[in-house]
């Protein structure tokens, strides 16, 4: 009845998860939400690398997941920091009233 | 069969969990469903015998970055954002998005599986996940190991910098 699983499978997925992320970031105006939205965009980038790793039986792509899962953390711990300061001069968490910078 | 069932009920966690993530309202809401959704993607990891990612995104996701979004969600205060208009005006680019990977979707179920060719993979040796990881990682990738390290170096002073109070 169902086709076994094969690596387009998770290519399918992953391309189905980043599409999610992308709407996301794209739409929401909560700084907090497009933050996660970023965190789904790479978890779809992960899926994708573990998915070749396990095809082609070379451990590289999931070092590589790891490397993603390090950025992940980081750009988190940042984008955080930066919206709390954004919080206490603005009173505002939402991306289209920061418009400092705008022409 | 096995692995189809575990399989689609995975997708279905991180797929389900992903789009309530960008819909809800309440960002302590979007942040439990992105826990659902972070652990369909170890499940994943766990039918592919990534055994170590799987421990990775569990421990350090699920545990850490999604603990850092809910401190973060309760010091700032979210009640007025939950009030005032949730979506912006760029649905068009979004549209365009789903028009793109919508169609590549539709080609894979139109043409199946056989649509999509990669080169045969050479058989390796297997060995343990974690004991394969470890050796790459610290003989092939050491450099860049460390790089990554002076970049967390660097996030943790800089998101310091970002959060504590000026004194004036």
């Amino acid at each position: 009845m169902f086709h076994p699983i094969t690596t387009v499978h998770y290519l399918m997925l992953s391309a189905a998860l980043l599409l999610i992320g992308t709407v996301g970031v794209l739409t929401r105006r909560n700084i907090v939400i497009i933050l996660m939205s970023i965190e789904l965009i790479l978890n779809a980038v992960n899926i994708n690398l573990v998915a070749f790793s396990k095809y082609y039986q070379n451990v590289v792509g999931q070092i590589f997941a790891i490397f993603v899962i390090t950025v992940a953390v980081a750009e988190a711990a940042v984008g955080l920091g930066i919206l709390i300061a954004l919080f206490r001069n603005k009173e505002t968490v939402q991306a289209d009233e920061v418009d400092l910078l705008r022409w | 069969m096995l692995d189809t069932f575990f399989f689609y009920t995975f997708a279905l966690m991180v797929l389900g969990g992903g789009i309530l993530t960008i819909t809800r309202r309440s960002a302590v809401h979007s942040a439990i469903w992105l826990i659902v959704s972070l652990m369909g993607v170890a499940g994943l990891y766990l039918l592919q015998h990534a055994e170590f990612l799987f421990a990775v995104q569990i421990v350090l996701y699920i545990g850490g970055i999604m603990v850092l979004f809910l401190f973060v969600i309760m010091l700032v205060n979210l009640d007025e954002a939950m009030k005032q208009r949730q979506f912006n005006k760029q649905w068009w680019l979004a549209l365009a998005c789903i028009a793109g990977v919508g169609a590549e979707v539709f080609f894979f179920i139109h043409k199946g599986v056989d649509a999509f060719q990669f080169p045969r993979p050479a058989p390796v040796a297997a060995e343990g996940n974690t004991e394969m990881i470890a050796d790459v990682l610290f003989s092939q990738y050491l450099v860049p190991f460390e790089v990554a390290s002076i970049l967390l170096l660097a996030a943790i002073v800089g998101s310091v910098l970002m959060a504590k109070k000026r004194v004036s």
